[in-house]
């Protein structure tokens, strides 16, 4: 029995209680509580709900039932040296999962393997198709395999059984329940109230996906790799022979610093241009710029790192480079900590003005004409009045550009070399957190090695870095925003 | 002693003299101004640049040379046994193809009676490394080619191009083990007869991606559909679980602190660095669900996530701006909340919700980071997908990530094909977000 039959099983019993359930009140006029469509739709709602819940049961029980078993089957001498119990019932769950899929697509045939079947053949077969990573396959994995898979084939067809009679079984008794009384509205809607509430609790989830999935792997790491060289070290030398040296402080270095110039160009440029649009520009010239600025923000990063790697980073050392025209020779290569800086600042820009053009106009008219009244100019009401009263939200803005500039990934990929050092000279090449993780996790590295999994602290790090930033920046906007509201 | 009479004069001026304290003054005043002016001018200069060297730069990745050659399809070389039997021309690999390419330089020399002293095996060499594999399709699909003399239009090699194009000229081929100055010579006097000429490139639209050896045969089209597709998934599940996210918490939720905390949560979660969703997605969907590496679906799935979001925050604005009274008349008229909100409220803020789904979804295009951590970095992008399974599941880049892979190859041939992929990009993001202006504009209503 396949999932699709099941599907459309339990899809055909949904509108056959659609039909049903109005048919049950239909021509009761007046006397009905809700409208026919409610009761319908209870029905439908009272024939899916118990299979449903049948299936998230499944998902919560099916380690247990499944499993569990096969891994108390491990034992001692199954395991080769510095393969961990956890590790080989993956590999069991792999290959279960490779067999079942070469069968489906026809390549094998698994009532005529038997128990002692041509194990290189099959898994070049397996492995041709990409089903499994590698040919070679454990004897002892392969039994073990063999068996787990039918344990799960018979559950999974019990479930899909299961799951059809208390669809059925959900139908009869929801339709037993119609009668012209009876509240089908209420009914439905508190069932609507619970989707949306789910809705919501997604946003949770997925904080706490975020947080978990790192936090697993950060301990994994802690484990295999000093926490010490980690949060107090001062070199990045990942090796994937193993001893590696993996230090954040190095990565946080030129996170900062590639993030402060960014921050050198786009704080300036962006005030002043919150100021000149929110106080100075025409009616004409304001929804003309305000659009064009933001149109900054809505350039997808790849092109700003594109053009930092080919256009900006070879301009710059024309200039800073060796036998450049400023004769100074402060630059090697085009990627360097500058390059990816400014090119970020200018994509920052409308962060801060956007932000900031808000703040300012929320600033009451009132103090800007008493200002006016005491004879002031107009930028010295803005430096002296406009400007102190908007502060806390325009720092807020500043912070919220400063924590897009730290988790900002592809312009300082493409720009800003790879070296971990700590320089302080803006034309060399720096690296930062996330270009970090980026390269830890594309490369070919055992996922269980230290050196992969040290990108997974180097994202909490971040994660925790951005957060605080966030938290900060929207507690200051919120509680200035009060103030004048 | 008469007291000498005091003749101060007043200390007083018109009020029509400046002093120098109102000069100063004005002058900073006009300074401040110009400050702000150049603000706005330098970041609009920069936009200006941008664009520029993408049109500039990209434009040339949309124009390519081709050759035209006339090449004779022996029968002794492809078909050795003369059956016409399909199985043992397709034991011919490209290589078996090859010389008949020097065979139609070497005729085309001594027809057109051109004079060089280079060899026929490095004439041939002009010819795209796809050249081969593109007479061995056209003659799998219709045998009743061979023997006979057929004529073919192929690339050029990327560096032929350049020439063409101006990337590459006498003086740069020095060390170039790629192309030489002879071969050069002979690209002027082919392109004179007309047997090489740039055209309009439409594989580099719908085609795949090609192999680091071959430039002059990328393309973006298997991308834009993995884009595509992404978008899709995108779309399909971020408008209802956002749609119905924001009407719980906007019109249900209790203001507990609980609500709080969602809502300060989903502020924050708009600013996580889009990084952090790629490692979400590599643990989840990855390492625990074991969703296949590189598939436009678990693309579609981490950037589900990180536009939520930005789907919930501009909805819920959206619905509060449906001022109450709509609230208060549907109540008053018997309708229950939930009828309220989807008859009422939901339509008059359904304008809103799309401008901000499909900003929300531009974002989700032109993202680059956390997809390359599911893997769709690589020479990935190779097939068109046939089926909707195939394009779902089977691994595909995405418009950004090919651009970045482009960009990474280090070829000024690549950099051309990443600068005219970005201006496909930009057009897109453009069009979503004039959509966006437009419905913006149309529907928008003021109470």
């Amino acid at each position: 029995m396949s999932n699709f039959t099941v599907l459309v099983i339990i899809i055909a019993l949904a509108l056959i209680s659609y039909v049903m359930g109005k048919n049950k009140v239909s021509g009761q006029g007046q006397n009905l509580h809700s409208l026919p469509r409610h009761y319908a739709i209870f029905s439908v709602f009272c024939a899916i709900a118990p299979a449903l819940g049948v299936f998230v049961l499944w998902l919560m029980i099916a380690p247990l039932i499944v499993t569990a078993p096969i891994y108390v089957q491990i034992t001692d001498d199954m395991l080769s040296e510095g393969v961990s119990a956890s590790l080989f019932m993956a590999d069991v769950q792999r290959l279960a999962n490779g067999l079942s899929d070469g069968a489906q697509a026809g390549l094998i045939d698994l009532a005529l393997l038997g128990a002692n079947p041509n194990l290189s053949e099959l898994g070049k077969t397996l492995a041709s198709a990409g089903l499994i990573f590698s040919a070679d396959i454990n004897a002892n994995v392969f039994a073990l395999s063999q068996a787990y898979l039918e344990r799960y084939q018979t559950a999974y067809t019990a479930v899909l059984i299961i799951a059809m009679v208390a669809s059925a079984l959900g139908m009869f008794f929801g339709l037993r329940q119609i009668s012209p009384e009876f509240r089908a509205r209420n009914h439905v809607e508190r069932v609507i109230r619970w989707i949306l509430m789910l809705a919501t609790g997604l946003a949770i989830a997925t904080t706490m996906g975020i947080v978990f999935s790192m936090l697993f792997e950060t301990i994994n790491f802690m484990t295999l790799h000093s926490w010490r060289d980690f949060f107090f070290g001062l070199n990045w030398a990942p090796n994937f022979h193993g001893d590696s040296e993996l230090a954040i402080l190095p990565l946080l270095w030129g996170t900062l610093y590639i993030s402060l110039i960014a921050l050198f160009v786009a704080v300036p440029i962006g005030l002043y241009a919150a100021i000149y649009l929110s106080e100075y520009a025409s009616p004409s010239i304001r929804p003309i710029a305000k659009p064009l600025l933001e149109v900054l923000a809505g350039i997808p990063t790849i092109v700003y790192g594109f053009f930092a790697l080919i256009v900006f980073g070879p301009f710059l050392r024309d200039w800073f480079g060796d036998g450049g025209f400023l004769g100074v020779n402060w630059m090697a290569d085009a990627r360097s900590a500058a390059t990816a800086g400014v090119v970020m600042g200018f994509m920052l820009i409308p962060f801060v003005s956007s932000l900031s053009d808000d703040i300012i106009n929320a600033v009451p008219q009132a103090l800007r004409d008493g200002s006016y009244g005491l004879g002031a100019t107009q930028s010295e009401t803005i430096k002296q009045v406009v400007f102190p009263a908007a502060l806390p939200g325009i720092v807020g803005a500043i912070l919220l550009a400063a924590s897009r500039a730290i988790g900002e990934t592809m312009i300082v990929v493409l720009g800003a070399g790879a070296i971990a050092r700590f320089t302080a000279n803006p034309f060399e090449a720096l690296t930062t957190i996330t270009t970090r993780i980026v390269s830890q996790l594309t490369g070919d590295g055992d996922f269980n090695s230290p050196e992969t999994l040290v990108a997974f602290a180097l994202g909490l790090s971040l994660f925790v870095i951005t957060l605080g930033l966030n938290v900060l920046a929207l507690a200051i906007v919120r509680k200035y925003r009060e103030q004048y509201e | 002693m008469t007291p000498k009479p005091v003749t101060q004069k007043p200390a007083t001026r018109s009020l029509f003299d400046v002093s120098d304290h109102m000069t100063r003054r004005k002058a900073a005043e006009k300074r401040f101004r110009r400050y702000g002016q150049a603000a706005i001018l330098v970041s609009i200069l920069m936009l200006l640049a941008l664009l520029f060297t993408v049109v500039f730069k990209g434009a040339g990745a949309f124009q390519q040379t081709f050759i035209t050659l006339e090449i004779e399809l022996l029968e002794s070389k492809l078909d050795k046994k003369g059956k016409g039997n399909i199985e043992d021309i397709k034991k011919v690999s490209t290589f078996g193809y090859t010389p008949l390419i020097k065979k139609a330089f070497k005729s085309l020399a001594t027809e057109q009676n051109i004079k060089t002293n280079i060899k026929t095996k490095n004439m041939a060499k002009i010819v795209s490394k796809s050249a081969a594999a593109q007479m061995r399709n056209d003659v799998l699909a219709d045998t009743s080619l061979i023997g006979q003399t057929v004529e073919f239009t192929f690339l050029t090699n990327s560096w032929v191009d350049g020439y063409l194009k101006g990337r590459v000229t006498h003086e740069n081929t020095k060390n170039n083990k790629n192309i030489s100055a002879q071969q050069l010579d002979l690209v002027d006097e082919l392109v004179a007869m007309g047997v090489i000429e740039k055209r309009f490139n439409l594989g580099f639209i719908t085609g795949a991606d090609a192999s680091d050896q071959r430039p002059e045969n990328a393309g973006i089209g298997v991308a834009m559909i993995g884009s595509l597709v992404m978008i899709i998934v995108v779309l399909l599940i971020s408008l209802p679980i956002g749609i119905a996210a924001s009407i719980y918490l906007e019109e249900f939720a209790p203001k507990n602190w609980l609500t709080d905390l969602i809502e300060v949560n989903i502020a924050n979660l708009a600013a996580v660095p889009s990084i952090v969703y790629g490692i979400l997605g590599l643990a989840i969907f990855i390492n625990t669900m074991h969703l296949p590496q590189s598939a436009p679906l678990v693309g579609g799935l981490v950037l589900t996530l990180m536009t939520l979001p930005t789907i919930i925050i501009s909805t819920r604005a959206s619905l509060k701006s449906v001022p109450p009274s709509i609230r208060s008349a549907a109540l008053g008229l018997g309708a229950s909340q939930m009828q309220t909100v989807f008859h009422h409220v939901l339509p008059l803020a359904l304008p809103g919700i799309l401008t901000g789904t499909i900003i929300g979804l531009a974002q989700a295009l032109g993202e680059t980071a956390p997809l390359l951590l599911i893997g769709m970095i690589g020479y990935i992008a190779t097939n068109t997908p046939e089926t909707v399974t195939d394009a779902l599941l089977s691994p595909n880049s995405v418009m950004p990530a090919q651009i970045y892979e482009w960009a990474k190859r280090a070829d000024p041939a690549f950099y051309e094909r990443a600068w005219g992929g970005i201006i496909i990009l930009l057009v897109f993001l453009i069009t979503m977000n004039t959509l966006a202006v437009i419905l913006r504009r149309r529907f928008e209503r003021r109470w």
